[in-house]
């Protein structure tokens, strides 16, 4: 065999049978792409494509579905995981994942998300926090910074007006049902390997019906910040990731028993 | 089948499950919660789906999410609840899956009460939420009719992939009548455009975005001429002591059943009256009711638990010039029969079809 032949066999990068050879939406230096990608390698490696179904999310990830190639459905503004509860009980075999934003999921969808996770739900939860509203043009979100300028907080938000970030992590890993929920961000390739993991776990806590696991991505909105794409990711790191620590905020035993097994 | 005597909440969950009912979520709320109940036990003991949602909201869209499955699945509520379900419901029919929803209606607006009302006749014919279609709703003044309604909303919601709205009132919801339950029917197969995962096939997708105008006044247009089939096929409506009226007496559910014993005693005192009970809201039976105004009726009583809303696709089907009166009760008042009658007498008095002395 010569070097050629061998370099030739070995593969170092293909696109994910999960993930449709087609170009987004996506705005330069948007992290969704990122995310879905994730998203379709996991499922490759797990085997689980012919029986994955997605739930889309109102919000710039409104057509993940052209994107995975999955069976998938859209859900109303915030509605995912209830949708999601919908498909999971009448198909209990079947892998259903919810994909949504700060403003679906914190705002709009808090009741639905805190109540699938205190059902236990057996879905899966990817939420993209870029804090802010992206598809409708850059409003304040529920996870927006203090002093954070968007559209709709002109002068900053000011938390005595506006109220505080909310940090939906912290929160839904205090409900006893949840099984999994980690925060991890994309800012750099680091880190983007750890999501991935991290997407991958909560995928198996399902396979394994251990309950409902989330995985928080801290994401960049390049377009709607006003930064260039490098910058954006430097802010998230710079700005975010302070506010909204990285970590596992629940990991039940269960779930480290399946991660050992990794 | 035998004759048992039920309570109408619960004849409509027995029904619902013998109907092949496979996933139920709701959230109680009077004059409904006996449906909830119900189904809390029973869809439990046959190993089907029940879970009691967070708001209406939740129950709607996780409804919205089994019928994306292709299981029959349904959801009951009353008016408050319903309004919440209001953006669901638009998916649901966006998204053209089936889906059964039970509204027994009470007295609004605000929390209002209980109490029997036909309130949101406007809410469940118009749209049932935003965008521009009606769901099928059909109105039981009986229990039996409600189970036998039941079992046809059901097939209607999977025969048009459409939204079927079941309406009724605490009345109907909680009277106990002899019923006759039918035998449970086995659960249908799947149907092939259900989200079940992409095994062995292309994947499926379902969703109620249409970016451009053009994609979206064609999915219009496609709701539309479906709505029209149904407008078409599906009005139905029941008659009592019709022959020769010329008094029309017009009431749906509660009013209607109501209505029917004011119509019988005028038929005794001789007055020639007959009712008209719209049994499908939407579509309005408007074509028989267009063949009794042809066949010599020269009036009509419209009885409403509410201030006057079908007494609008009344006037739509006969048109300006006949002579309407409305007997209306609101804010969760029932009607009386005889209150009925004086409307109905003073009616056919001043078309000279009764004397003074009639029915005192
Ligand atoms: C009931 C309802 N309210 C409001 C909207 C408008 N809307 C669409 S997307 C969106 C916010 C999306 O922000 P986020 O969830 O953070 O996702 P992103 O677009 O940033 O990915 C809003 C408010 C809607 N479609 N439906």
């Amino acid at each position: 065999m010569t070097l050629h032949e061998d370099l030739v066999r070995t593969v170092v990068y293909q696109h994910p049978q999960a993930l449709e050879a087609i170009s987004t939406h996506y705005c330069p230096g948007c992290t969704h792409g990122i995310a879905h990608r994730l998203i379709a390698e996991v499922i490759d490696e797990l085997g689980i494509q012919e029986q994955t179904i997605l739930v889309a999310p109102v919000g710039c990830a409104v057509f993940a579905y052209d994107y995975l190639a999955v069976d998938g459905v859209e859900a109303a503004h915030g509605r995912a995981p209830a949708m999601a509860t919908g498909i999971k009980r009448s198909l209990p075999d079947r892998i259903v994942f919810t994909y949504q934003g700060d403003g679906d999921l914190a705002a709009i969808g808090t009741a639905e998300i805190i109540h699938a996770a205190a059902r236990g739900e057996h879905i899966t939860t990817i939420f993209i926090n870029n804090a802010i509203y992206g598809m409708t043009g850059g409003q304040m979100a529920p996870t927006s910074l203090p002093d954070q300028r968007t559209t709709s907080s002109p002068f900053g938000r000011n938390p005595a007006i506006a109220g505080n970030p909310i940090r939906m992590t912290e929160l839904i890993a205090a409900i006893e049902g949840s099984a999994y929920v980690v925060r991890r961000s994309l800012h750099n390739v680091r880190e983007i390997r750890k999501a991935k993991k991290a997407i991958k776990t909560a995928f198996r806590v399902q396979q394994a019906g251990l309950g409902f696991a989330m995985v928080e991505l801290l994401s960049a909105c390049p377009t709607n910040w006003g930064l260039s794409a490098p910058d954006a990711l430097k802010w998230v790191e710079e700005h975010m990731v302070p506010y909204y620590p990285l970590g596992d905020y629940k990991v039940l035993d269960a779930v480290k028993a399946l991660e050992d097994r990794e | 089948m035998t004759v048992q005597l039920l309570k109408g909440n619960v004849a409509i969950a027995e029904a619902a499950v013998r109907a092949g009912l496979e996933a139920y979520f709701g959230y109680p709320i009077t004059p409904q919660t006996e449906l909830l109940e119900h189904l809390s036990a029973r869809m439990v003991e046959l190993g089907r789906v029940f879970v009691q949602a967070e708001s209406e909201v939740a129950a709607i869209n996780m409804v919205y999410g089994a019928a994306c499955t292709g299981v029959r699945t349904m959801t009951s509520s009353s008016s408050p609840g319903v309004s919440l379900m209001q953006e669901g419901l638009s998916y649901i029919a966006a998204s053209e899956v089936p889906c059964v929803v039970v509204d027994m209606m009470r007295g609004g607006p605000g929390l209002g009460n209980i109490q029997p009302s036909q309130a949101d006749y406007f809410q469940v014919t118009r749209s049932a939420g935003h965008g521009d279609y009606h769901p099928i709703v059909l109105a039981p003044a009986s229990v039996q009719e409600a189970i036998d309604l039941t079992f046809l909303a059901f097939d209607l919601a999977d025969q048009y992939r459409h939204v079927v709205l079941l309406v009724g009132d605490g009345l109907i919801g909680q009277m106990m009548e002899p019923a006759e339950m039918p035998e449970m029917r086995p659960i249908r197969p799947r149907p092939d455009w259900a989200i079940t995962g992409a095994k062995g096939r292309s994947k499926h997708v379902i969703t109620s975005i249409n970016l451009t105008a053009e994609e979206n006044e064609a999915a219009n247009r496609r709701i539309q001429a479906r709505l029209a089939v149904i407008r078409a096929r599906e009005q139905r409506s029941v008659e009592h002591y019709i022959e020769g009226a010329k008094v029309l007496v017009i009431g749906f559910g509660t009013s209607g059943r109501v209505a029917q014993s004011a119509v019988k005693m005028a038929r005794e005192a001789g007055i020639p009256v007959g009712l008209f009970r719209p049994v499908t809201l939407w579509p309005f039976p408007e074509d028989r009711l267009r063949a009794l105004v042809d066949d010599g009726v020269e009036a009509i009583v419209v009885v409403e638990m509410n201030a006057g809303q079908m007494l609008e696709d009344v006037r739509l089907v006969v048109g300006r010039e006949m002579p309407i009166a409305l007997h209306s009760r609101l804010g969760g008042a029932v009607p009386l029969p005889e209150d009925i009658l004086e409307d109905i007498v003073a009616v056919a008095q001043k078309l000279g079809l009764a004397g003074p002395e009639t029915v005192r």
